[in-house]
């Protein structure tokens, strides 16, 4: 059987990796993915919280948070898709119009 | 001990894992992508192993078949190549990965020590759709009507901010005006 | 049952239903070509066999030795992934299709189906979720502009009509009360007024029928919303810069995604393997999956008739018929099935 606390280190690491990824990327696009890959590690903790204390909330929560995500991931990647129309780049580097 | 519980938990774990150091590894953004995708694969056996099987579905259908495809469809259309070394980006790298590494491993620590033995045990939580429906529709209904509004939201705000803009300035100056 | 005499079961009944499968799919080739041909008042192929029957045989002999050329200017990696992702996705939907009842061998009752999972049509769904990115990666690491246009237009297409194909489900989901194939095709035994059977087109579901076969028709790419692989629209659309065998297995993903949406559909609206059974035991095991093969058999030549006869749409019509026609059509089918439930 598998304790609780696996599956929370396994959500931990995941979480980790994404704001390691949100860090030293530097694509636009690349950033946006650790940034859902955080939201998937967070999603595992409350299902795995769900199961072990048998509350279904847990899960429906995990549904709300793929819902933002989705509504996220959309209107993200649209300024994305306007950032690139005007800098004609995807370096997060180089968006830096108001730095002095 | 081990049994299947643990194997499979291992299996998907590892796969995880993998697809999560490799969307750091990758220079591409559609590798990055790809791993990202092995990633969510993963976890939805995870939340199999877990009872959670319409999330798990739900987490195929909607996450890894429809918004990574408009991940995937963004790096398409943008042609985004490999991406540069900065200075920055080297900078955060030592040490950046070396601190999260040490984060992460204090945090497992902590966990790991202070937890119980008691497992998680498979299928004791029934996560059909049927019971998921009725909670989602008898006490989560307001928030469930709210993400309607913010899905809603969201889909005219990707429209107008995706949208071409007028070609002259006099144009710009009518869609204001309307 | 043993654990060893199920896995033994387990891996005889995936041979033998990825064997079938993969022969139905040469033979729909076949079947398309000859229907085809006489629509247009012409024999189709006659000369390989009787009937042109071994046609499928010679054209995989051929699609074998044609020479694999891999273009240097593509990104590997994903052009060799790309056809592969499409063929397992085609073929892995038929691991949940129930064919028939439980057969008894050796004292045990085997059901006919590789597995029954109780979220089978999610299952079905996510499935073909992740089809399209077979699709949307061979347009895009083909590395040619016609390429890239037909792949974009391909996913996005087969995205937009996905929406409807799942509400379309709803419909038989509430009719059904369960997600399991099984389930659903119990529900339609029996028979209303003596001789009109409980299928689920006859239950209500007529509305949804039809948007679900037109919701299946776009996502596999069929005319009349072919557009994104037509050989006169951008050169070839997806598959331009492939040939011999990964040209193939785009070919066999097409047509297994035809068997599976027929599948579906004679499960979820025609009452599956329900159908009149007579005579002795031996028979009456069989029955089942012969009235099974006879409605897939129907909806294939249906997929080959509106083939041979309707022009294709043009993408912005498409798009247009997708998500001003078939979403309100599908959201209204399942509000009038829901309140004729509640009620």
């Amino acid at each position: 059987m598998v304790p609780l606390s696996y599956y929370l280190v396994l959500s931990g690491f995941l979480f980790a990796c994404g704001v390691t990824g949100f860090l030293i990327k530097r694509n636009i696009i690349t950033i946006f993915m650790s940034i859902e890959l955080m939201l998937n590690g967070v999603n595992l903790s409350f299902v795995a919280f769900a199961a072990q204390w048998h509350a279904l909330a847990g899960q429906i929560f995990v549904f709300f948070v793929m819902v933002v995500a989705a509504a996220e991931a959309a209107v993200g990647l649209a300024i994305i898709i306007a950032v690139y129309r005007t800098r004609e780049t995807l370096n997060i580097d180089q968006v830096n119009l108001l730095k002095l | 001990m081990l049994n299947l519980h643990l194997i499979l938990f291992l299996a998907f774990g590892a796969v995880a894992v993998a697809g999560a150091v490799n969307l750091l590894a990758q220079t591409h953004p559609i590798n990055s992508a790809l791993s990202l995708i092995a990633v969510m694969a993963a976890l939805a056996g995870e939340y199999l192993l877990l009872g959670a099987e319409f999330v798990a579905a739900v987490q195929v259908i909607v996450y890894a078949g429809a918004i990574m495809v408009l991940f995937v469809f963004t790096i398409m259309l943008l042609n985004a190549g490999v991406e540069e070394r900065t200075q920055g980006s080297r900078v955060s790298v030592l040490l950046g990965i070396p601190g999260m590494l040490l984060g992460s491993i204090l945090v497992a620590w902590v966990v790991l020590r202070h937890s119980g033995t008691e497992a998680v045990a498979v299928g004791s939580l029934p996560g059909d759709p049927k019971t998921i429906g009725q909670m989602l529709f008898h006490e989560f209904l307001l928030p469930f009507e709210i993400t309607s509004v913010l899905i809603l939201i969201a889909i005219m705000g990707a429209v107008v901010l995706a949208s071409k803009p007028p070609s002259t300035p006099a144009a710009g100056l009518t869609r204001e005006a309307e | 049952m043993p654990i060893w005499l199920y896995l033994l079961a387990s891996v005889i009944k995936s041979a033998v239903v990825l064997g079938v499968l993969l022969t139905a799919v040469a033979y729909t080739v076949w079947l398309e070509r000859k229907v085809v041909g006489r629509m247009q008042n012409r024999w189709g192929p006659t000369r390989v066999g009787p009937f042109g029957l071994l046609q499928p045989a010679a054209d995989g002999i051929k699609f074998l030795f044609k020479e694999d050329l891999t273009p240097p200017h593509v990104y590997k990696p994903l052009y060799i992934a790309a056809p592969m992702i499409a063929v397992i996705f085609a073929l892995t939907s038929i691991a949940v299709i129930p064919f028939g009842n439980a057969i008894t061998i050796g004292g045990y009752s085997i059901p006919l189906q590789v597995t029954d999972v109780n979220t089978g049509l999610l299952l079905i769904l996510g499935i073909t979720s992740i089809g399209v990115y077979g699709v949307a990666l061979a347009g895009w690491s083909s590395n040619n502009k016609y390429s890239l246009l037909g792949g974009l237009r391909a996913s996005a297409q087969m995205v937009s009509y996905e929406i409807s194909l799942g509400l379309s489900l709803v419909g038989v989901l509430i009719m059904s009360g369960s997600f399991s194939l099984r389930d659903i095709v119990m529900a339609q035994q029996g028979h209303f007024w003596g001789f009109i059977p409980r299928w689920n087109i006859f239950h209500g579901q007529f509305i949804g029928f039809f948007c679900y076969l037109m919701a299946a028709y776009a996502e596999t790419n069929r005319i009349p919303f072919d557009l994104p692989e037509a050989e006169t629209e951008l050169v070839a659309g997806y598959h331009t810069e492939y040939s011999a065998m990964k040209f193939a297995m785009f070919f066999m993903a097409e047509y297994a995604n035809m068997i599976t949406v027929a599948c579906l559909a004679t499960l979820l609206f025609f009452g599956g393997w329900n159908g009149p059974i007579f005579g002795p035991p031996i028979l009456q095991a069989l029955l089942p999956v012969f009235w099974f093969a006879a409605k897939i058999f129907a909806f294939l030549f249906l997929y080959i008739w509106v083939r041979g006869t309707l022009p294709r749409f043009r993408y912005d019509q498409l798009m247009a018929f997708g998500w001003k026609f078939l979403l309100p059509l599908s959201l209204m089918n399942l509000i009038a099935t829901a309140i004729a439930v509640a009620w």
